[in-house]
Protein backbone atom coordinates (compact mmCIF):
# COMPACT_ATOMS: atom_id res chain seq x y z
CA UNK A 1 0.00 0.00 0.00
CA UNK A 2 1.10 3.56 -0.71
CA UNK A 3 0.19 6.24 1.80
CA UNK A 4 0.18 9.80 0.55
CA UNK A 5 -0.27 12.91 2.67
CA UNK A 6 -2.98 15.03 1.04
CA UNK A 7 -0.34 17.74 0.39
CA UNK A 8 1.89 15.30 -1.52
CA UNK A 9 -1.11 14.04 -3.51
CA UNK A 10 -2.13 17.58 -4.42
CA UNK A 11 1.42 18.66 -5.31
CA UNK A 12 1.74 15.65 -7.57
CA UNK A 13 -1.55 16.29 -9.38
CA UNK A 14 -0.80 20.03 -9.68
CA UNK A 15 2.62 19.30 -11.20
CA UNK A 16 1.01 16.96 -13.72
CA UNK A 17 -1.61 19.55 -14.68
CA UNK A 18 1.07 22.25 -15.01
CA UNK A 19 3.02 19.97 -17.34
CA UNK A 20 0.24 19.75 -19.94
CA UNK A 21 0.29 19.18 -22.88
CA UNK A 22 3.37 17.08 -22.05
CA UNK A 23 3.65 14.25 -19.61
CA UNK A 24 4.97 15.38 -16.24
CA UNK A 25 7.00 13.37 -13.76
CA UNK A 26 8.49 13.42 -10.29
CA UNK A 27 9.76 11.33 -7.43
CA UNK A 28 8.37 10.43 -4.03
CA UNK A 29 10.48 10.38 -0.89
CA UNK A 30 9.47 8.38 2.13
CA UNK A 31 9.82 5.18 4.10
CA UNK A 32 10.43 2.09 1.97
CA UNK A 33 9.45 -0.27 4.81
CA UNK A 34 5.92 1.07 5.15
CA UNK A 35 5.22 2.74 1.81
CA UNK A 36 4.64 6.08 3.53
CA UNK A 37 5.44 8.96 1.20
CA UNK A 38 6.47 12.17 2.92
CA UNK A 39 7.83 14.38 0.15
CA UNK A 40 6.91 15.10 -3.44
CA UNK A 41 9.81 16.02 -5.69
CA UNK A 42 8.49 17.44 -8.97
CA UNK A 43 11.14 16.96 -11.67
CA UNK A 44 11.57 18.19 -15.20
CA UNK A 45 10.57 15.87 -18.01
CA UNK A 46 13.67 15.86 -20.17
CA UNK A 47 11.77 14.13 -22.97
CA UNK A 48 9.36 17.12 -23.14
CA UNK A 49 6.80 14.88 -24.80
CA UNK A 50 3.11 14.02 -24.49
CA UNK A 51 3.97 10.32 -24.82
CA UNK A 52 7.24 9.89 -22.96
CA UNK A 53 8.95 11.02 -19.83
CA UNK A 54 12.52 11.03 -18.63
CA UNK A 55 13.19 12.27 -15.12
CA UNK A 56 15.90 14.92 -15.39
CA UNK A 57 18.95 13.16 -13.90
CA UNK A 58 20.08 16.34 -12.13
CA UNK A 59 16.69 16.72 -10.46
CA UNK A 60 16.87 13.05 -9.48
CA UNK A 61 20.28 13.52 -7.85
CA UNK A 62 19.04 16.58 -5.95
CA UNK A 63 15.93 14.74 -4.76
CA UNK A 64 17.93 11.68 -3.74
CA UNK A 65 20.39 13.75 -1.70
CA UNK A 66 17.66 15.75 -0.01
CA UNK A 67 15.76 12.60 0.83
CA UNK A 68 18.73 10.64 2.17
CA UNK A 69 19.86 13.63 4.27
CA UNK A 70 16.43 13.66 5.93
CA UNK A 71 16.67 9.95 6.68
CA UNK A 72 14.28 8.87 3.93
CA UNK A 73 14.68 7.23 0.52
CA UNK A 74 13.20 7.70 -2.88
CA UNK A 75 10.37 5.17 -2.78
CA UNK A 76 8.70 5.77 -6.10
CA UNK A 77 8.09 7.76 -9.21
CA UNK A 78 4.93 9.40 -10.55
CA UNK A 79 4.09 10.51 -14.04
CA UNK A 80 1.04 11.59 -15.95
CA UNK A 81 -0.73 9.96 -18.83
CA UNK A 82 -2.32 12.85 -20.65
CA UNK A 83 -4.84 10.95 -22.77
CA UNK A 84 -4.88 7.42 -21.43
CA UNK A 85 -5.90 5.64 -18.28
CA UNK A 86 -3.79 5.46 -15.12
CA UNK A 87 -2.24 2.10 -15.94
CA UNK A 88 1.43 1.37 -16.70
CA UNK A 89 2.23 1.21 -20.41
CA UNK A 90 4.59 -1.42 -21.83
CA UNK A 91 7.26 1.32 -21.84
CA UNK A 92 6.66 1.99 -18.14
CA UNK A 93 7.00 -1.71 -17.36
CA UNK A 94 10.09 -2.23 -19.52
CA UNK A 95 11.85 0.71 -17.93
CA UNK A 96 10.76 0.27 -14.30
CA UNK A 97 14.07 0.73 -12.50
CA UNK A 98 13.47 -0.65 -9.01
CA UNK A 99 11.20 -3.52 -7.86
CA UNK A 100 10.97 -1.86 -4.45
CA UNK A 101 9.43 1.32 -5.84
CA UNK A 102 5.82 2.46 -6.08
CA UNK A 103 4.82 3.46 -9.62
CA UNK A 104 2.16 6.14 -9.49
CA UNK A 105 0.15 7.08 -12.55
CA UNK A 106 -1.87 10.26 -12.78
CA UNK A 107 -4.36 10.12 -15.61
CA UNK A 108 -5.49 13.47 -16.99
CA UNK A 109 -7.78 11.93 -19.58
CA UNK A 110 -10.95 12.89 -17.77
CA UNK A 111 -11.89 16.17 -16.10
CA UNK A 112 -11.11 14.73 -12.69
CA UNK A 113 -7.48 13.47 -12.44
CA UNK A 114 -7.20 9.80 -11.45
CA UNK A 115 -4.30 8.65 -9.23
CA UNK A 116 -3.41 4.95 -9.02
CA UNK A 117 -0.33 3.13 -7.80
CA UNK A 118 1.34 -0.09 -8.88
CA UNK A 119 4.22 -2.37 -8.03
CA UNK A 120 6.17 -3.63 -11.03
CA UNK A 121 8.26 -6.70 -10.26
CA UNK A 122 10.02 -8.56 -13.05
CA UNK A 123 7.54 -7.27 -15.60
CA UNK A 124 4.46 -8.14 -13.54
CA UNK A 125 2.13 -5.27 -12.70
CA UNK A 126 0.04 -5.31 -9.53
CA UNK A 127 -2.13 -2.47 -8.42
CA UNK A 128 -1.94 -1.45 -4.78
CA UNK A 129 -4.27 0.64 -2.65
CA UNK A 130 -3.52 4.35 -2.25
CA UNK A 131 -4.43 5.76 1.14
CA UNK A 132 -4.64 9.50 1.62
CA UNK A 133 -3.88 10.97 5.01
CA UNK A 134 -4.60 14.48 6.15
CA UNK A 135 -1.04 15.47 7.16
CA UNK B 1 43.15 7.00 -3.60
CA UNK B 2 39.84 6.03 -2.10
CA UNK B 3 36.61 7.31 -3.62
CA UNK B 4 33.17 7.06 -2.02
CA UNK B 5 30.48 5.57 -4.22
CA UNK B 6 26.80 6.02 -3.34
CA UNK B 7 24.62 3.15 -4.48
CA UNK B 8 20.90 3.33 -5.32
CA UNK B 9 18.51 1.13 -3.32
CA UNK B 10 18.10 -1.31 -6.20
CA UNK B 11 21.83 -2.12 -6.20
CA UNK B 12 22.41 -2.20 -2.45
CA UNK B 13 21.34 -5.83 -2.18
CA UNK B 14 24.30 -6.72 -4.40
CA UNK B 15 26.67 -4.94 -2.01
CA UNK B 16 25.58 -6.50 1.28
CA UNK B 17 23.00 -3.76 1.87
CA UNK B 18 25.61 -0.96 1.90
CA UNK B 19 24.47 2.52 0.90
CA UNK B 20 28.02 3.63 0.25
CA UNK B 21 31.11 1.68 -0.72
CA UNK B 22 34.64 2.86 -1.36
CA UNK B 23 37.10 1.97 -4.07
CA UNK B 24 40.48 2.98 -5.41
CA UNK B 25 41.00 4.34 -8.87
CA UNK B 26 42.16 7.34 -10.83
CA UNK B 27 39.09 7.46 -13.08
CA UNK B 28 35.36 6.84 -12.62
CA UNK B 29 35.68 3.65 -14.68
CA UNK B 30 38.56 2.30 -12.61
CA UNK B 31 36.74 2.93 -9.36
CA UNK B 32 33.59 1.23 -10.67
CA UNK B 33 35.60 -1.79 -11.85
CA UNK B 34 37.09 -2.15 -8.36
CA UNK B 35 33.63 -2.06 -6.82
CA UNK B 36 32.42 -4.75 -9.20
CA UNK B 37 35.50 -6.85 -8.38
CA UNK B 38 34.57 -6.62 -4.71
CA UNK B 39 30.83 -7.17 -5.27
CA UNK B 40 30.46 -9.40 -8.33
CA UNK B 41 26.66 -9.13 -8.10
CA UNK B 42 27.04 -5.62 -9.50
CA UNK B 43 28.60 -6.99 -12.67
CA UNK B 44 26.69 -5.79 -15.74
CA UNK B 45 24.51 -3.46 -13.65
CA UNK B 46 26.47 -0.23 -14.09
CA UNK B 47 28.98 -0.94 -16.81
CA UNK B 48 27.82 -3.27 -19.57
CA UNK B 49 29.79 -6.25 -20.82
CA UNK B 50 31.34 -4.11 -23.57
CA UNK B 51 32.79 -1.81 -20.91
CA UNK B 52 30.39 1.07 -21.63
CA UNK B 53 28.19 2.85 -19.12
CA UNK B 54 24.85 1.04 -18.94
CA UNK B 55 22.12 3.13 -20.53
CA UNK B 56 19.71 2.50 -17.67
CA UNK B 57 21.89 4.16 -15.05
CA UNK B 58 23.19 7.66 -14.49
CA UNK B 59 26.57 8.09 -12.87
CA UNK B 60 27.54 11.39 -11.30
CA UNK B 61 30.87 12.71 -10.18
CA UNK B 62 29.88 15.02 -7.33
CA UNK B 63 27.10 17.12 -8.99
CA UNK B 64 27.79 16.30 -12.62
CA UNK B 65 26.55 13.54 -14.87
CA UNK B 66 29.72 11.86 -16.13
CA UNK B 67 28.19 11.57 -19.61
CA UNK B 68 28.75 15.33 -19.83
CA UNK B 69 32.31 15.01 -18.54
CA UNK B 70 34.59 12.34 -19.97
CA UNK B 71 32.36 9.38 -19.16
CA UNK B 72 34.15 6.48 -17.52
CA UNK B 73 37.50 8.16 -18.28
CA UNK B 74 36.64 11.14 -16.06
CA UNK B 75 39.51 11.58 -13.57
CA UNK B 76 38.69 11.43 -9.86
CA UNK B 77 40.48 12.76 -6.81
CA UNK B 78 40.35 11.95 -3.12
CA UNK B 79 37.53 14.21 -2.00
CA UNK B 80 35.25 13.20 -4.89
CA UNK B 81 32.05 11.21 -4.59
CA UNK B 82 30.50 9.07 -7.25
CA UNK B 83 26.73 8.56 -7.16
CA UNK B 84 24.84 5.97 -9.15
CA UNK B 85 21.12 6.35 -9.76
CA UNK B 86 18.74 4.50 -12.05
CA UNK B 87 17.64 6.32 -15.19
CA UNK B 88 13.91 6.88 -14.68
CA UNK B 89 11.81 6.99 -17.82
CA UNK B 90 8.65 5.65 -19.42
CA UNK B 91 5.44 7.02 -20.83
CA UNK B 92 2.20 6.24 -22.60
CA UNK B 93 3.78 5.13 -25.86
CA UNK B 94 0.71 3.11 -26.77
CA UNK B 95 -1.28 6.33 -27.10
CA UNK B 96 -2.21 5.88 -30.74
CA UNK B 97 -3.23 2.27 -30.19
CA UNK B 98 -5.54 3.25 -27.35
CA UNK B 99 -7.04 6.14 -29.29
CA UNK B 100 -7.85 3.84 -32.17
CA UNK B 101 -10.05 1.65 -29.96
Amino acid sequence: MLTLPRTVHDQMVAHCLMGLPDEACGLLGGLPETGDAVTCYPTRNLAASAKLYTVDPKDHLRADRDCEAAGYSIIGVFHSHTHTEAYPSPTDVAQAPDPGWHYVLVSLRDTQPVVRSYRIIEGTISEEPVRLRSS
Amino acid sequence: MSILINLPTVLRTHAGGAKTVSADGSTVGEALLKVVAEYPGLSGQVVDHDGALHKFVNVYLNDDDVRYLSGLDTPVSDSDQISILPAVAGGALALRVLRAR
